[in-house]
């Protein structure tokens, strides 16, 4: 049987975090009623002209000198020829053969920690359209302009993608940069971070590449995976079954876990593109450009690169926390409470992350403050509370919001420091135990660790570990 | 009472030998009168009165604008607030804007007082004033000619002395012919000297704010309230204005008249070319140098021209969806159908000629034989011009071929009523400003229009010209029988 090889290339859309739209004044906010951010511009009322938003332009920039772009001095824009409904003018604008921004590229990493660049076509401005509401029962449709005229991004990959999990991996490092330099808040459930892909397959070692099909709407991370993967597969059931791949977009269908033949290539629009007579050419000129590189936030790698060797995190530990954004700026306001990058780490990335998973929350939404989270290191530092109790204070924390001190006194988890109390503690323990009282002093240290265990556990692990160590040394050694 | 001027109107309303509401009264009575020229799309007669009651009180005051209530009128294309935009279209039938347009605010705000909305050809599209749903504007000198396009009825509005001055639009002569061929004055200034916002597109690289006037002073004023920035228009010029009044009377001695001798070639009517020549004589006799200059690629202009407005109409025009305003039809049938049944009776036949060959220009596979050749042709036409200004300051040449042309005599033949722009599209190609002005009248009695090509935000110059010849001739004092100016 002949092993297939996919070959893979995205375009995604990102919604610059922009106050206004691409070229008008509206609002871009989320959620308004409908229609109440509007205005003749991205209404195309008759003789309405854009102007171009300048700050949407900034993170234009900005997102390209991310990605290591070239960015162009001159391009223009263009209208994108259709009629839909939820496009006012009938056409889009849009960049085509000169986009602001040609080549750079992502890196991912491989099998065995190598990174491999998954290099740029271009990214281009463009305007978003309206959405299309039907009635349940398809007697009518309404339209909502509010997302009209929204600036978008437009990041086109060349096809060097090879599996569903590296093309989920480019993703996630893509969405990481822009929110990473505040152009984009990457929300996927909102739109502002959407994803089409074109996948082909080719028997491994063949240079040509297959026919492709463009798949749709598949955004979230999970379906980008489902959706590739289906479509690798649904396309070598196609060519082993004898027939050919037909070139075509594909719906992805995440209820039904499928996808639908949009339109083939026959019936695909004839754009017909031409440089947009409202809009001067776009020049974009070096100072402007090296400016906004001065001011660029620091990028994901230089931060995880930052991570292993000004605080001496494991490569692994820097991974996860400069991974989102969100915790990244978490971890480092912690810091500025208490420094100390490994025991931090620590509480963040096996506490904090894996009860943010078992419960589905981001960073953003969860109940601990970074300062609290600097204090329960500190007391762990100090030796005040052991990792368990840390544990057990953290998920309080979590599910109540209070800091660690209110969690502390009310679940009387205080450390006993006490040396009265955890002498006669111990002294009970050895009274309690005296076969392995024997053999310890037979010369069987190991068993020290035995009455560690039986001290913490008669005191509910409030013992302060260096007291209970040294006392029980004492009164063993005694005898 | 004599036959006065804007300019001196606006005087005789300083002195209160006159006041608005007479003047607007009189404007109303004409335009009634001669309902049959049907220049008119929508008369504002309350709101006219109205404003010329304000304007006498601010008057009064002190505090008057310095048009200060001169009756106008303005091109059904300009988006007002007040009284429905038609742009002579069934598709945006008592279409009324939630905005007005930058030229119509600021004619406004310099005190000027809209009597209505013209008449047009439809979207602008036309060259004789035939293809509008409101029907066809008759030309004041001969009710069988045409006007003139697409600002047909702001020609006739202003020879027939309706109002003083009007606003035009001009996207490859739709000031300028009109102008010619009903014997006013009409500039096309420079692309963005005035802001498009507002104004219903057409061909957006093409299309220019402009006036109409009884004479060259007149065009002047009316240019200068209007012209100037606007952060609504990212194509208008930040370049500040000149007073356009101020060197108006300087005369010509020592500039350079360059003639191209492309303009004198086969299908001149011989009363145009004898009208150019007597012009050029006088031009002389004032002092000026002739230069004969050439400007090649004229030939390519209209291919080029119908091109470009076509490709671009075909996308301004795509708006007219029947989803949000204007006509609506076919809903219930569905999308397909609200699209076709919405612009099948929503548009006239010329603008569905010219949406179809814009399509077609724009279309994979012919982008590169048509939309491309014709902006390369663009690029040359402008490389002529560029070279021909080192030879000369101003270029003169006829209007157009012939005076006006029967109505309903080219209706039949698109492609002959294009031709007759061949004189008029280059400057719009090439952005420049282009005015034409009345130099005589045939042996029909039919005006002979004298057309001035500037260079880049050179009005001034242009409006020098103009008046120099003006100063020595009576053409802009001769008036058709009809006339009802003051």
């Amino acid at each position: 049987m002949i092993e297939f090889e996919a070959v893979i290339g995205l375009e995604v859309h990102a919604q610059l975090s922009t106050q206004t739209k691409l070229f008008c004044g509206c609002s871009t906010a989320f959620g308004a009623p409908p229609n109440s951010q509007t205005c003749p511009v991205c209404l195309a009322l008759p003789g309405a002209l854009p102007v171009p938003n300048e700050k949407a332009v900034e993170y234009a920039v900005m997102a390209a000198l991310a990605l290591d772009c070239d960015i162009q001095a001159i391009s223009e824009w263009s209208r994108k020829n259709y009629f839909y409904p939820d496009l006012p003018k009938g056409y889009q604008i849009t960049q085509f053969d000169k986009p602001y921004a040609l080549g750079g590229g992502v890196e991912i990493t491989g099998e065995k920690q190598t990174t491999r660049k998954i290099e740029l076509v271009r990214i281009h401005m463009e305007e978003d359209a309206g959405k299309n509401i039907h009635s349940e029962n398809g007697d009518y449709s309404l339209i909502d302009f509010n997302r009209a005229s929204v600036p978008l991004i437009e990041i086109v990959s060349q096809p060097q993608l090879r599996t569903p999990e590296e093309a989920a991996q480019y993703l996630r490092r893509l969405r990481q940069i822009l929110v990473s330099i505040g152009v984009c808040d990457g929300n996927m459930e909102q739109g502002s971070f959407r994803c089409d892909a074109n996948v082909s397959i080719r028997p491994r070692g063949e240079k040509k590449l297959g026919t492709r099909v463009e798949l749709k709407n598949i955004n979230s991370f999970k379906f980008v995976t489902q959706a590739i993967h289906f479509e690798i597969v649904r396309q070598e059931q196609v060519i082993t079954s004898g027939q050919s791949v037909v070139q075509e977009t594909r719906l992805w269908d995440s209820n039904a876990k499928l996808s639908k033949s949009m339109r083939r290539k026959e019936e695909a629009d004839d754009y017909r593109y031409f440089p947009d007579p409202d809009l001067p050419l776009l020049l974009i000129d070096s100072a402007f450009i090296d400016q906004l590189r001065r001011h660029l936030p620091e990028l994901p790698q230089k931060k995880l690169a930052r991570f292993v060797s000004e605080m001496g995190l494991s490569h692994y530990d820097a991974q996860i926390l400069t991974d989102d954004h969100e915790v990244a700026q978490f971890f480092e306001q912690a810091m500025l409470h208490y420094h100390a990058p490994k025991t931090l780490a620590n509480l963040l990335i096996s506490q904090v992350m894996g009860w943010m998973n078992a419960h589905d929350q981001i960073i953003n939404k969860i109940k601990i403050a970074p300062k609290d989270l600097a204090s329960l290191a500190k007391k762990i530092d100090a030796d005040e509370i052991s990792g368990k109790i840390a544990k057990e204070i953290l998920t309080e924390i979590l599910q109540t919001g209070e800091s660690p001190e209110q969690v502390m006194a009310k679940k009387d988890l205080i450390q006993i420091k006490d040396t009265s109390l955890i002498e006669a503690a111990a002294k009970k323990i050895i009274a309690d135990n005296p076969k392995q009282h024997e053999q310890y002093q037979a010369g069987k240290i190991a068993v020290f660790g035995y009455f560690v265990g039986q001290l913490m556990k008669a005191t509910q692990g409030k013992a302060n570990p260096g007291l209970a160590n040294e006392i029980l040394k004492k009164l063993l050694d005694e005898k | 009472m004599q036959q006065w001027t804007l300019t001196e109107t606006i005087e005789k309303l300083q002195q209160k030998k006159i006041s608005s509401v007479e003047l607007v009264k009189k404007a109303l009575a004409a335009a009634q009168k001669q309902e049959y020229l049907n220049a008119i799309i929508t008369l504002t007669s309350e709101q006219a009165l109205a404003q010329a009651k304000e304007a006498d009180k601010n008057r009064a005051t002190g505090s008057c604008s310095f048009l200060g209530g001169i009756p106008v009128a303005l091109k059904d294309i300009f988006l007002t607030t007040d009284v429905r935009t038609t742009c002579a279209s069934k598709i945006l039938n008592n279409f009324i804007a939630t905005y007005d347009s930058t030229a119509v605010k600021k004619l406004s705000e310099a005190g000027g007082i809209s009597i209505g909305k013209l008449n047009m050809d439809e979207f602008a599209m036309g060259s004789s004033n035939e293809n509008s749903s409101f029907g066809l504007v008759k030309n004041p000198w001969s009710f069988d000619r045409s006007p003139g396009g697409s600002s047909g009825g702001s020609a006739a509005a202003v020879a027939a002395g309706i109002v003083f001055g009007s606003l035009g639009t001009d996207t490859g002569g739709s000031i300028r012919q009109p102008a010619s061929f009903s014997g006013v004055v009409g500039i096309k200034p420079t692309y963005g000297r005035v802001s498009r916002f507002g104004v219903v597109a057409f061909a957006s690289s093409l299309d220019q704010v402009g006036v109409l006037a009884r004479t060259v002073s007149d065009a002047a004023v009316l240019l200068q309230a209007i012209s100037g920035h606007d952060v609504h228009d990212a194509t208008s010029s930040p370049m500040p204005v000149p007073n356009y009044s101020r060197s108006i009377e300087s005369g010509v001695k020592a500039l350079r008249i360059g003639v191209p001798k492309e303009y004198f070639s086969t299908g001149l009517q011989p009363e145009v070319a004898q009208a150019i020549e007597a012009a050029i004589q006088l031009y002389q006799k004032l002092g000026a140098t002739i230069v004969e200059i050439s400007l090649p690629h004229t030939d390519y202009a209209i291919s080029a021209y119908y091109v470009i407005c076509t490709a671009e109409a075909s996308a301004n025009l795509a708006r007219y969806d029947g989803a949000r305003y204007g006509l609506s039809l076919g809903r219930e049938q569905g999308l397909a159908s609200m699209y076709e049944k919405t612009r099948d009776a929503g548009f006239g036949a010329e603008v569905k000629r010219r949406i179809i060959l814009g399509t077609y220009v724009l279309a994979a596979g012919y982008y590169d034989a048509y939309y491309k050749k014709a902006s390369q042709v663009r690029t040359l036409l402008a490389q002529d011009f560029a070279q021909a200004f080192q030879q000369c300051d101003v270029i003169l040449g006829p209007t157009t071929p012939t005076t006006a042309f029967k109505l309903g005599e080219k209706l039949t033949d698109p492609l002959q009523m294009y031709l007759g722009d061949v004189f008029t599209v280059s400057c719009n190609l090439a952005g420049l400003p282009g005015l034409s002005l009345p130099c005589g009248f045939d042996r029909q009695n039919l005006p002979i229009g004298m057309q001035l090509l500037g260079k880049h935000f050179d009005e001034p110059t242009l409006f020098r010209v103009a008046r120099a010849y003006e100063r020595e001739t009576r053409w802009h004092h001769t008036h058709p029988p009809l006339f009802s100016g003051i």
